[in-house]
């Protein structure tokens, strides 16, 4: 009978917008936790490798797309994480989606630019605003895609075919201090329950609201919900440390290796660490 | 601000990482010897909420929104050296997990934010709230400014380092092989964003959390002072066991000295005024800049001031050696020990008055 009055509906989305934003990075967030985790257990040629010699191979990769300064290099290195991802059971949609669409938009707007800001040989000119591209502007966008996208794929194989902690365990096999190991272990495991708590939060405060609310209370909203959880983090830890130390920890921390490399493995590292020497001698 | 992998070039990221390796190793000793057993719980969970504040989307005056990256309440609650560690693991799991910053990138990602962004956070912290109570509205002014500063100057790090890339890193082409744009775009395109919405967030972030805190829990505000007053003095064998791993890489740097004989030329930008009419010299120079001409004379400036100051020992050549190769080592030996006993006497000064003051 009566037309929502258009203030109130455009707080009631704003408000809902703020919540669900938050709401859908921590679904994402989870999502991705556990995405890793189910494909990690599949059966596939990476989740077969050593973690230790798989983070290396990975590293070196990585390595080869950023040193790179032959396009058709940067092409046959994105062919190469698209092959070793499909021999994983990782499809390409899945990595266009999870990815390479938000690395595409991310370094695109950053690349796009570049094709008329970079000086060069002219290629083409914008009608209209006749602003000029240049070969060397659009090489260069090409370049930061390029490695982006590339770079980005080989680190999310390392994540999608490795259990985080078998990631953790790798670092400290190749000399990361145990006590880094054992910081990154227990924040992965904590920024859960910490967005859990936060989502709680939001949730809570939400439903117990019943008028709009303005840019300033959603401010001290957020202000309020950070600062618990700070205070809630403080105590956490304090109890988390008192029953670390009653378990018997005093500072030193110990994990468990049990790792065991096969030939493969070691072809597979060969490989990867011969791939960066061979572009540094070819670029000299 | 956080950088992905492919944007700065390998020897950008070593360089990042180089810098970056003695400040992780000296905040993580630091902060081992002042929290002991509480350090692994208090700074995953630290991490973890710098990671999960990172997520929030904070409303900003005038309808839009920003994120914050926290550093500055990081380092009011926890002091720079804890939060260098905390922000640098949170880098880490954005990076590494959630594909957020890179990974050849990580080491120039914390010297930016973890490590420039807690220094200049905590040296205007301090320098602003003084030694004001702890419910001070000053402390909450100079939380925001900390948050403001520290943000805006990690930006300005990260443009700067972008900036140099396409100066030094093109291809035949002259195609830039990395982040594109120039100093005199990339510094005003990272420091317009970061002045305004990042900047924005940050300071509404770092003074309303203290603000919060004061009213909540003002413990947490007093955390730091406090690990900072539990900080054991150090004195006779202790400085020797805190230091011991030091002293050994310094005498190890020592004994690669002979390695600088080995270099040939003048290391670029150290030329003499006499090189300038030295053939050989000026082929030397024009190659290592580029074929860019130098100046048929030394510049008038350059000229007037090397007749300043003559050095005792010029060119690492003794003049009673004989050897050019042993008096260059003797130059090491005699600069390290030089330096080694200025800081000597500093300390001995700086312990002196610490006595005193007890």
């Amino acid at each position: 009978m009566c037309a929502p009055s258009p203030v109130v509906g455009r707080h009631r989305q704003s408000r809902r917008r703020f919540a669900d934003r938050f709401a859908d990075d921590l679904t994402r967030a989870l999502a991705r936790a556990f995405d890793a985790e189910a494909t990690s257990a599949q059966r596939g040629l990476l989740q077969g490798l050593d973690p230790r010699f798989k983070l290396v191979s990975m590293l070196s990769l990585i390595l080869c797309a950023v040193l790179a300064q032959s396009l058709t290099l940067l092409a046959g290195l994105f062919l190469l994480a698209v092959a070793l991802a499909t021999l994983s059971g990782i499809s390409p949609a899945r990595l266009g989606q999870q990815v390479w669409l938000a690395v595409l938009i991310f370094t695109g707007v950053i690349a796009l630019p570049s094709i008329v800001i970079v000086p060069g040989e002219p290629v083409w000119q914008v009608p209209w605003l006749h602003w000029t591209v240049t070969l060397q502007g659009l090489r260069s966008a090409t370049f930061l895609i390029g490695r982006a996208e590339t770079s980005a794929t080989f680190a999310l194989l390392l994540v999608l075919t490795t259990p985080w902690m078998h990631v953790l365990k790798a670092m400290r096999a190749l000399g990361v201090p145990v006590v880094v190991v054992a910081i990154l272990g227990m924040t992965h495991r904590y920024i859960f329950v910490l967005l859990q708590t936060a989502m709680q939060m939001f949730e809570a405060r939400r439903s117990r609201i019943m008028a709009p609310m303005d840019g300033a209370q959603r401010r001290s909203l957020v202000m309020a919900a950070a600062g618990m959880l700070l205070a809630k983090s403080f105590q956490l830890s304090s109890e988390v440390h008192l029953a670390m130390v009653s378990r018997g920890y005093r500072g030193e921390v110990h994990l468990l290796h049990d790792f065991h490399a096969r030939w493969r493995d070691w072809c597979v590292l060969l490989v990867a660490l011969s791939l960066p020497a061979a572009i540094l001698w070819s670029q000299r | 601000m956080h950088i992905p992998d492919g944007y700065l070039s390998p020897s950008t990221c070593a360089v990042a990482y180089a810098a970056a390796l003695p400040v992780w190793y000296l905040a993580l000793n630091k902060v081992k010897r002042l929290l002991h057993t509480r350090m692994v719980p208090l700074l995953a969970l630290f991490s973890a909420f710098s990671f999960v504040i990172m997520m929030f989307n904070l409303p900003l005056p005038g309808g839009t929104t920003g994120h914050a990256v926290g550093i500055a309440v990081a380092t009011i609650v926890l002091g720079p050296c804890a939060s260098i560690v905390a922000i640098s693991t949170a880098l880490l799991i954005q990076a590494v997990f959630f594909g957020d910053g890179g990974i050849t990138t990580f080491g120039a990602n914390c010297l930016n934010m973890a490590m420039v962004g807690s220094f200049i956070a905590y040296w205007t912290y301090t320098l602003v709230a003084g030694r004001s109570v702890l419910q001070s509205p000053r402390r909450v002014v100079a939380a925001a400014i900390a948050g403001y500063l520290a943000i805006n100057v990690s930006a300005l790090f990260a443009a700067v380092e972008f900036g140099i890339q396409p100066i030094l890193f093109h291809d035949t082409t002259g195609a830039p092989l990395y982040a594109p744009y120039p100093l005199s775009i990339a510094v005003p395109a990272m420091l317009i964003g970061h002045l305004s919405f990042a900047g924005l967030a940050e300071l509404v972030i770092s003074g309303g959390l203290v603000a919060y805190l004061q009213r909540a829990n003002p413990d947490l505000l007093a955390f730091s002072m406090r690990s900072a007053d539990v900080q054991p003095k150090l004195a006779g064998p202790g400085i020797w066991r805190s230091t011991r791993a030091l002293w050994y890489g310094l005498a190890a740097l020592m004994t690669l000295t002979p390695l600088g004989l080995l270099a040939v030329g003048t290391a670029w930008g150290e030329w003499g005024t006499d090189d300038f009419a030295n053939a050989a010299a000026r082929q030397e120079i024009l190659h290592a800049s580029g074929n860019v001409a130098p100046p048929v004379a030394a510049p008038q400036g350059m000229e007037r001031l090397s007749s300043l100051w003559t050095a005792p020992i010029p060119d690492y050549a003794p003049s009673f050696m004989h050897s050019a190769n042993y008096g260059y080592i003797l130059s090491a030996v005699l600069g390290a020990g030089l330096i080694l006993l200025l800081f000597l006497l500093v300390s001995r000064l700086v312990f002196k008055r610490d006595s005193a003051g007890l």
